[in-house]
């Protein structure tokens, strides 16, 4: 029997002109991920160049050949700058946000509210393709021969005053930022209007609610970002001076506007990925979730409203006026009211529960920690005067590593593992994949402790060299020990889902057993229009009733 | 349910008196140096933090195990909050949390007061940052590559930068702040004792960003008249 339905598989066939040409959401998503996961590794592969670079102060010569300099005719500095400017970039614009709201919400959305799509198929696949065209234009990095060094952040007048090709960075960002701006249109109008009869707002899965709150600030804050960078574009290019202080300029202005994009970017990650913890654990432990309406209305909701009053904890020495440092400085803290919230909903949601522990559970239990570690470390750096000594230290690297590189990711990876069934009617769970995942998380504690320890000790983030501070020697050298079995984690990770795509362990439509639409009403994987039959909500249904 | 709305409002009438205490506390204290009230203010949060972080991951790691499924096919078996649970598990937490935000907020800001508040007696060292290296001036016009500063007096620093940001790091003096090319930025701090240390550039400014660094000095009154007088011959 095996051997027939493998056989049909085969002859089902694959065809690239299909995937190309497609508008499904779910192939979209597919192809997000795919597009979301190359650059995850070429980033990380510079996170790994970092690390060696940085194993001792001076100069390693390694890192030229991260940047496929292997001429050497870069400085070590330079180079290590390039690999800096790739890892933040992509990891946040080409893995994190795609991986969150490219593939997952793609995937999830459209089946878990009962649509046949979202609403507007084509352009989506617009979305996906713009996408994968800031990917190539990212990669070009390499190629080019002044290659872009000057951070995510790209802060004016170093990046107009550079020789490096910061017109590289300006369109990557354009074309990823309306890439972001068409999928908040189709997200938006698709949760609002496509929802199946009879679901309302409070029948919503977690992962579509966060989703929502996270297009709604793609929508608002993308469009400043554009701004921004544009503005960079025209000063370096035509001279136009908004940047400069000595034509009546402000290099302040960028920053400002940047962070009023960038910091709530910070939660168009954070959200999706407490979303998608959600959804696991209350699958995982067969449970509801505690006080449902208090963590949207609460805390989603409530996040999306404080995201936008607190972008200048990012420029808490950079010379802003005292009133607004002070002043931020509480409504940054105040973050805590509605983060709580939802982290009092997702501690809740195991109480009383039945919790079955598989690979996917796993990396959502890791999170919880996670999130606690990062959130926590967040605090210092919300009051004023403490991050006067820890900004731009390693501690401020570390604790923004807790919450975006690992509890976002492992979250992410969590869900590839918890709908694997779904998209590949396979199990991911192997061997392999258990193997990976304690390389990863001994891994990423390994990594970053010891950079808290330094950041408080004042050990500069962003150096290649740290001459004036052999004493923390060991500390770096540790973390790059940790980074190494990051490495072999994702490898074994990456080969067992390719493996478990193509040979793992065939799995009912709904292996875990959930309420949520999207492992009752469709197949694995799901056909065209993903719903055989038209569904119907009746009121006191809810995906997570288990009862 | 008005019982305890009662409660609730009892609840944080009490954890406001207890900001006041500790703001109380705070302001009359004697700490003068921005360093030494930072190490003092940093202990402090990390004790918030480990409490805090100690509580959920206590209640998490016995969750996790408490509720493990005892069957393949059990159950959850929460049942949905009734409205006075809801409210009472949404306004207590956001009372805690408000009141651990506004303690924090005002020994934030105690910090923040003496950070920022310049002694009438300091003495003024002109900064200007360049790529990729430090220049100081002191107030009869020596200039200098390395900072060197008399002990017991405070020293205010005015930066200026002449190329790109770059950021003045004082890291065992715990300040630090933006060189910003077209302003003038300030700083102070207080070498109470004999020192040596670095000060680094911790704004990303190119190529050799973290090869930018000199040293501070603080030594002697005596010693540091007659290095001045050295340094104007």
């Amino acid at each position: 029997m095996t051997t027939a339905t493998e056989i049909a598989d085969h002859q089902s066939g694959f065809s690239l002109r299909e995937w190309i040409f497609t508008t499904d959401h779910k192939k979209v998503g597919v192809l997000y991920l795919i597009g979301a996961m190359a650059a995850f590794v070429v980033a990380g592969l510079m996170a790994v160049g970092i690390r060696l670079e940085q194993m001792s102060p001076g100069e390693s010569g390694l890192i030229n050949y991260f940047v496929l300099d292997f001429a050497g005719a870069m400085s070590t500095g330079d180079a290590y700058n390039v690999a800096l400017y790739f890892h933040g970039a992509a990891m946040i614009l080409a893995f994190l946000i795609p991986g969150l709201t490219g593939f997952a919400a793609n995937y999830l959305v459209p089946l878990m509210i009962g649509a046949p799509d979202v609403a507007f198929p084509r352009v989506n696949a617009l979305s996906l393709w713009l996408f994968w065209g800031g990917i190539v234009l990212a990669l070009l990095t390499f190629v080019i021969p002044d290659k872009p060094d000057i951070m995510w952040t790209g802060y004016p007048p170093y990046s107009i005053t550079t020789t490096s090709n910061t017109a590289l960075y300006v369109f990557t960002v354009h074309l990823i930022g309306f890439s972001s701006i068409l999928g908040a249109v189709n997200f938006l109008t698709t949760i609002i209007y496509m929802r199946a009869p009879g679901m309302g707002w409070n029948q919503m899965n977690m992962f579509v609610w966060t989703t929502f709150a996270a297009f709604m600030i793609q929508i608002v804050f993308v469009p400043v970002l554009a701004a921004a960078v544009t503005l960079l574009l025209l000063d370096k290019y035509i001279g136009t001076g908004f940047f400069d202080a000595a034509r009546g300029g402000d290099p302040l202005l960028y920053q400002n506007l940047f962070w009023f994009y960038s910091h709530p970017a910070v939660y168009v990650i954070f959200l999706p990925a407490v979303g998608l913890l959600f959804d696991i654990i209350a699958t995982q432990a067969k449970n509801m979730v505690f006080n449902y309406k208090t963590a949207v209305y609460g805390g989603v909701i409530g996040i999306l409203a404080i995201t936008g009053e607190v972008w200048v904890h990012h420029l808490y020495i950079a010379g802003m006026p005292d009133w607004i440092r002070i002043g931020m400085m509480i409504s940054t803290l105040l973050i805590s009211l509605p983060v709580g919230l939802v982290l009092i909903s997702l501690w809740g949601t195991l109480y009383k529960g039945a919790i079955t522990y598989n690979l996917s559970m796993w990396y959502a239990v890791v999170c919880l920690f996670l999130i606690l570690v990062g959130g926590l470390t967040g605090i210092p750096l919300a009051i004023t005067s403490m991050t006067v000594h820890l900004s731009e230290t390693s501690f401020v690297h570390a604790h923004f590593h807790f919450i975006m590189g690992l509890m976002a990711t492992f979250a992410l990876f969590a869900a590839v593992y918890h709908w694997f069934p779904k998209i590949t009617g396979r199990s991911a769970d192997s061997g392999m994949a258990k193997a990976a995942f304690w390389f990863k998380v001994i891994g990423t504690q390994v990594t970053f402790w010891p950079l808290f320890i330094i950041g408080v000790r004042g050990m500069p983030r962003r150096y290649w060299d740290y001459q004036m501070f052999p004493e923390f020697e060991p500390y770096h050298q540790v973390a790059t020990f940790g980074a190494a079995l990051i490495g072999i984690g994702v490898i074994l990770m990456i080969v067992g889902w390719i493996y478990s795509a193509i040979r793992g362990p065939r799995v009912g439509s709904n292996p875990w057993g959930s309420r949520s639409l999207e492992w009752t009403h469709t197949d694995s994987p799901p056909g065209h229009g993903n719903f055989s039959k038209p569904i119907e909500i009746d009121e006191k249904w809810m995906p997570y009733n288990y009862r | 349910m008005r019982k305890r709305l009662r409660g609730v409002g009892v609840l944080m009438i009490g954890l406001f008196c207890l900001i006041e205490n500790a703001l109380a506390e705070t302001t009359k204290g004697k700490i003068q140096s921005p360093t030494d009230a930072w190490n003092h203010t940093w202990t402090e949060v990390l004790w918030d933090l480990w409490i805090i972080g100690g509580v959920f991951a206590v209640v998490a790691v016995y969750l996790l195990i408490k509720y493990r499924a005892k069957s393949p096919d059990a159950v959850g078996t929460a049942v949905p909050l009734n409205l006075d649970k809801m409210l009472a598990w949404a306004l207590v937490p956001l009372a805690l949390f408000m009141a651990d935000d506004f303690l924090l907020a005002a020994k934030g800001w105690t910090l923040w007061n003496i950070q920022r508040t310049v002694p009438e007696n300091a003495m003024e060292v002109k900064v200007t940052g360049n790529q990729w290296f430090f220049e100081y001036e002191y107030e009869n016009g020596v200039e200098s590559e390395e900072l060197v500063v008399p002990v017991g007096k405070p020293v205010v620093l005015r930066m200026t930068s002449n190329d790109v940001i770059h950021s003045f790091g004082l890291s065992d003096y715990r300040l630090k702040e933006d060189i910003i090319p077209g302003r003038i930025t300030y700083m102070w701090f207080y070498p109470d004792k004999p020192h040596k240390s670095h000060v680094l550039c911790v704004e990303f400014c190119g190529t050799n960003h973290s090869q930018m660094y000199s040293e501070v000095r603080a030594i002697p009154q005596a010693e540091f008249d007659t290095w001045l007088a050295k340094q104007a011959e």
